[in-house]
């Protein structure tokens, strides 16, 4: 089932191969030598895929949403640091015991001005991903995003985090170095951090290591990404001992951006180009510019105890209870 | 045997030991030995032979660690929804309300610990794995506002298996919220004690139970992060035997200081002695 559940994408990449072939110059003169209009059989072909991309990813099931929030060729964090910045220095460690490289960070520009932005990046290749741990940080990790949002709080910069990563590492080394206190000491100190924070679900976020890096003024996620307590085969294993019902336990986890956004724990939605990010990843990116400039500029003259101030009451008012 | 003396004994601290097993013997949990009752009781649950700590009910714990009569319970009416309408949850609480006599995994109040007041919260394992839903974080929160009110500290005793899986993302939230709490007590230069009890693991020990000012474990409870089940990643690597454990975490420097139950009550008087005095704390 898990490896199934894209198989949809298959129609789509081999009809996006035919185009891709029909649109080589090889084809256009043999085509124009025949008397075949080409040009309009491509444009009707690109139409249909158009279309059929639009209602496919229209309805996509919180489990569809998942695959395609892992897709491997979905932007990451460096991707889009790429498309979205003006410029950016990458600055590497956290200044106790190492440099973790599923955490990534520095100092950037952003339409003209300056902005420490940190991120979570998984791997494309096999080595890189071996390098990056798949994205899952390391406390090394969540103390270099915490190193580097002070390092914003101090030059009264804002900072931009991109989440993205399956869970935080769960290994021996990450016990041993207190990942648990590494993303506890992340929810308070980013919690009353003295400068504008948004935060963005780019892909994955997977429990408490994406939240040890979305606390924010703003969190906003992308159409197809996903954000949840647990993975989905953790909680079918957990419920129905059985990891394969992952599908279900997406759904009765209600994991997507457009149930968070019901939930009312992030601010918006934002669209995805048709057929999703990774058909179009500078589409993408020009959509995750406008939310973040837009937000920075609402956030930009709020006076930092009034930013605190209402940053802890957004987080103090998230529950559901009843008081008899 | 006294049986009529251990009877007596038994009518009197009703209220400090209600779940005493039946019976004059008892088995423990770990090493199999065959405790007396009375025996077990008197040394808090831990089994004489082996050392092992068994997991008390919060009132048990209350009873334990609070001065007898002191605790005030507060937020007691707290019940948690069902956000996301998750399949059985609703049949999980109610099962859970039933068997535990409590609203939901944390039971908070005003106490006196050797005389001085503290503001107390107790996780309850038996309920939901003690997990921390939208009533557990909400108790919490409010437990740091009273504390910060009345210039009290707060003491917090955690045995949870983490964020609570049928509340999804409000769960997870829990653990910012809590979290935010904590800063707000820092803020406030009011001390915050936290107490890892077995099992502290994933979404609890992830977050306000690893911020205390003074974090204390109780011997040989589990205490970490990914618990085996949960976990997507291999942990296919040789593990130290006492992995995940407070020896562990003490020394790995998580913890300030692993204390025996017996212990426990005075330890926490000291600090809150020690954190009181030349401040407005009662």
């Amino acid at each position: 089932m898990a490896a199934s559940g894209l198989d949809f994408e298959k129609q789509f990449e081999e009809l996006e191969r035919l185009i891709a072939e029909l649109k080589k110059p090889e084809k256009r003169a043999e085509a124009a030598a025949q008397g075949i209009d080409l040009e309009a059989q491509v444009a009707q072909l690109e139409a249909e895929l158009q279309r059929m991309l639009k209602k496919q990813y229209s309805l996509l099931t919180p489990w569809e949403k998942t695959l395609v929030a892992r897709h491997k060729d979905r932007p990451y964090a460096l991707d889009y640091i790429r498309m979205v910045f003006d410029d950016f220095l990458e600055l590497y460690g956290d200044r106790l015991s190492g440099n973790d490289e599923a955490v990534v960070g520095g100092l950037a520009v952003l339409t003209g001005e300056p902005v420490v932005v940190i991120g979570q990046q998984k791997g494309r290749d096999l080595k890189e991903r071996q390098r990056r741990n798949f994205g899952s940080a390391h406390p090394e990790g969540f103390r270099k995003a915490l190193r580097l949002a002070r390092l914003a709080q101090k030059f009264r910069k804002p900072l931009i985090s991109l989440v993205d990563t399956p869970a935080a590492a769960a290994d021996l080394a990450a016990e041993e170095r207190g990942i648990s206190e590494a993303i506890a000491r992340n929810l308070k100190e980013f919690a009353v951090l003295k400068v504008p924070i948004v935060v963005v679900i780019i892909g994955e976020g997977g429990s408490g290591g994406a939240l040890g890096m979305a606390i924010g003024d703003r969190v906003l996620m992308l159409e197809h990404s996903v954000y949840s307590v647990i993975p989905p085969e953790g909680c079918a294993a957990i419920l129905w001992r059985d990891r394969e019902k992952a599908p279900e336990a997406a759904k009765a986890l209600n994991l997507t951006a457009q149930g968070a956004l019901a939930l009312g724990i992030i601010d918006e939605v934002l669209p995805e180009p048709v057929g999703g990010a990774h058909r179009d990843p500078a589409g993408a990116a020009a959509t995750l510019k406008e939310a973040l400039v837009r937000h920075l500029a609402a956030l930009r003259h709020v006076p930092p105890d009034t930013l605190v101030a209402s940053r802890l009451q957004r987080l103090r008012s998230i529950g559901f209870w009843t008081e008899a | 045997m006294p049986r009529g003396g251990w009877f007596a004994k038994r009518a009197r601290s009703a209220q400090s030991m209600d779940s005493v097993p039946d019976g004059i013997a008892t088995k423990c949990e770990r090493c199999g030995a065959i405790l007396f009752a009375r025996d077990f009781e008197r040394n808090l649950k831990v089994c004489s032979a082996c050392g092992y700590h068994h997991r008390l009910t919060a009132p048990e714990r209350i009873a334990i660690t609070a001065d007898e009569g002191s605790f005030q319970e507060t937020h007691a009416g707290l019940t948690s929804q069902d956000p996301l309408a998750f399949p059985g949850y609703a049949a999980k609480l109610e099962q859970a309300r039933a068997s535990t006599g409590l609203n939901d995994a944390i039971v908070t109040g005003i106490a006196a610990i050797e005389g001085r007041s503290v503001v107390l919260g107790v996780a309850d394992f038996r309920f939901i794995g003690g997990s921390m839903g939208s009533v557990v974080g909400e108790k919490i929160a409010r437990a740091a506002e009273d504390a910060i009110e009345r210039r009290l500290p707060l003491i917090l005793f955690s045995a949870s298996g983490g964020a609570r899986m049928q509340e999804g993302l409000v769960a997870l939230m829990q653990m910012a919220k809590t979290s935010a709490a904590i800063a707000r007590l820092e803020q406030e230069c009011i001390p915050f004690i936290s107490v890892l009890t077995d099992p502290t693991t994933g979404g609890v020990f992830a977050s306000y139970a690893s911020l205390g000012d003074v974090v204390l474990a109780e011997p040989g409870a589990t205490v970490g992060f990914a618990g085996r089940r949960v976990g997507n990643q291999d942990l296919g690597q040789r593990l130290p035997e006492n992995f995940q454990t407070s020896e562990f975490q003490l020394e790995h420097g998580m913890v300030d200081r692993v204390v025996p139950r017996r212990e426990l009550r005075p330890v926490l008087a000291k600090l809150v002695a020690f954190f009181q005095e030349g401040t407005d704390g009662r």
